[in-house]
């Protein structure tokens, strides 16, 4: 008897290392998209340091608009940090994502190293500006367009860039992001599933003991309240997903060294996640939440006219305000530490011990705001899902008299 | 800046569709119907605890009505004993008074009749005595009859047998 319980945990174990052998070959099969273009780097370094110290003898002032716009903006390369920066040696240890692009002529796959090695500066309304080019392709603050005239790229008054722009469907930054969010999330749960299966009614032990409180807290606090026990069971997986993802995925963006991700502050992950709420609550709309909004009842005929379409503006208003506000405040944390590190250096451009005594006030600050920016970051996947939540339940309201 | 690429929504869409069938199938359909099973265990147990609780105490309350029963038709049975210890024993005692009274009645009975039967030897023997005498007295009074004739009756005047 001893023995077989010994097998049969053997067994387990066996299984266990084998989906986490998976894991990593999901996450190795990942990479190696992605070091394909690390190892385009090493091909290309020669050519780069030439091509940027060609450009070297351009005075670049500190600009920290410009540094925090670029630090916020979804990437085609996972930077981690550059060495000598501004001087001969100047070298970017960054991950290359692969660029994936479609225009008439079809399909074209290729790293973007090619862009980053290939660095050109311009001078648009007295402003300097840089861009990057490959094989007839334009990458300009992150956006792809096609290569036309004689300087390759043309910009208006504004100083906007007037290429025709092509469909960019590689995987960037936020996205390379999501999938190790994705990957976390299988192994935290798939973990915890296991467990659950393996040892019923009894506690929870290891990773179930961090899982269950907030599992039982969204269902009991978030969904249930909101949605009704009749219907909750339908909405849990969608919130829980959620949930973890938009958590997991802003806790990421916290972690330093990573090429700081800024997965929940991209517009086109959020959208994607306010459409599907859309969708589940138009889906889901019952007969009452539809005459609630199109023929409300009690409400005298010339006031109709004026809710009716307050009401159908406040339909795609609901999920638009939840990717906004998502978005904006990931953004705005992200803002804050770039801002509080701008300011040790444009402190520092004027005095070095100027830049030392703000240095240490903006680090006291940040290590505040890492700690209200961990709330903010559990605060904002709770709000998303709470409202997500009471938008469904408002959709699967029944009329009570 | 805040502009969404149409390849990172695609990438979304794509990745959290997956993601959220992989879950949805691996890790909340498990882990829920384990926290319900589990919710419906604790209060299951809860509730036959509580009736096992109450059975426990109905059945203390009948081993006591049970206990003290018993201790009634012990104290019952130990006077019934008594009571029957105390007949015999005095059955006993009454029957050995009787038998002391009817071996002392025979006794006294043996003694009353060897009275009797030594009453009798003896008044053989004194009639057998009294006739040696009358005989030795005969005798005599063969030799002289007149006067052993007289002696015979004072003899026989002065002596009272009954």
């Amino acid at each position: 008897m001893a023995l077989n319980l010994k097998v049969t945990e053997k067994q387990n174990f066996i299984s266990n290392m084998n989906f986490k052998r998976n894991i990593v070959f999901v996450l190795f099969t990942l990479f190696s998209l992605v070091s394909f273009a690390s190892h385009d780097t090493i091909y290309h370094e020669n050519v780069a340091i030439e091509a940027h110290s060609s450009e070297v003898s351009h005075e670049q002032k500190f600009d920290a608009g410009e540094m925090i716009i670029h630090h916020i903006t979804d990437a085609h390369e996972i930077h981690f940090f550059t060495l000598n920066e501004g001087t001969e040696n100047e070298t970017h240890y960054s991950i290359y994502l692969p660029v994936i692009i479609k225009d008439e002529t079809g399909f074209k796959c290729f790293s973007a190293s090619h862009f980053y090695h290939n660095k050109k500066n311009v001078e648009v309304n007295g402003k300097h500006q840089h861009y990057y080019e490959h094989d007839g392709y334009i990458l300009q603050g992150e956006k792809i367009y096609k290569a036309e005239g004689v300087e390759g790229i043309a910009f208006n008054a504004e100083g906007k860039v007037t290429n025709t722009s092509v469909l960019d469907l590689s995987p960037t930054k936020s996205v390379v992001g999501m999938f190790i969010t994705i990957a976390i999330l299988l192994l935290l749960f798939g973990g915890a599933a296991r467990k659950y299966k393996k040892n019923p009614n009894m506690a929870p032990n290891g990773v179930q003991g961090l899982l269950e409180p907030l599992i039982l807290f969204i269902r009991d606090e978030v969904v249930i309240p909101a949605i009704g026990p009749k219907h909750a069971h339908r909405f849990m997986p969608f919130l829980l997903t959620t949930f973890f993802f938009i958590w997991i995925a802003n806790i990421l963006g916290m972690i330093p060294f990573i090429g700081g991700f800024n997965i929940m502050g991209t517009l086109g992950v959020t959208i994607v996640l306010a459409t599907i709420v859309f969708i589940i609550t138009i889906v889901n709309g019952k007969g009452y939440y539809w005459t609630h909004i199109l023929w409300p009842h009690g409400v005298p005929l010339p006031i109709k006219f004026i809710l009716v379409p307050i009401e159908i503006i406040g339909l795609f208003m609901k999920p638009l305000v939840l990717m906004i506000r998502l978005t904006a405040n990931m953004t705005a944390g992200h803002i804050i530490f770039l801002a509080l590190t701008a300011l040790i250096f444009i402190f520092g451009a004027t005095s070095e011990g100027a830049g030392y005594g703000v240095g240490i006030g903006s680090v006291a600050f940040m290590v505040f705001m890492y700690f209200i920016e961990l709330l903010v970051a559990f605060l904002q996947a709770y709000v998303f899902t709470l409202l997500a939540a009471s938008y469904f339940g408002s959709a699967l309201e029944e009329p009570h008299h | 800046m805040l502009s969404a690429g149409l390849g990172t929504i695609l990438w979304t869409t794509i990745a959290f569709l997956i993601v959220l069938m992989l879950l949805k199938k691996m890790a909340w359909a498990p882990i829920l119907k384990s926290l319900k099973d589990r919710e419906d265990f604790i209060s299951d147990s809860l509730k036959s605890a509580e009736s096992a609780n109450a059975q426990l105490s109905q059945l203390k309350a009948d081993n006591e009505k049970l206990l003290a029963e018993a201790r009634v038709e012990r104290e019952k049975m130990l006077k019934e004993a008594k009571e029957i210890g105390d007949d015999i024993v005095a059955k006993a005692r009454k029957s050995a008074v009787e038998e002391e009274q009817r071996i002392m009645n025979k006794a006294k009975q043996d003694i009353e009749n060897e009275k009797t039967a030594a009453i009798a030897e003896l008044k053989k023997q004194v009639v057998s005595l009294s006739i040696q005498m009358a005989e030795t007295v005969l005798k005599k009074e063969f030799e002289n009859k007149d006067q052993q004739m007289k002696l015979v009756e004072e003899n026989l005047k002065s002596a009272s047998l009954n």
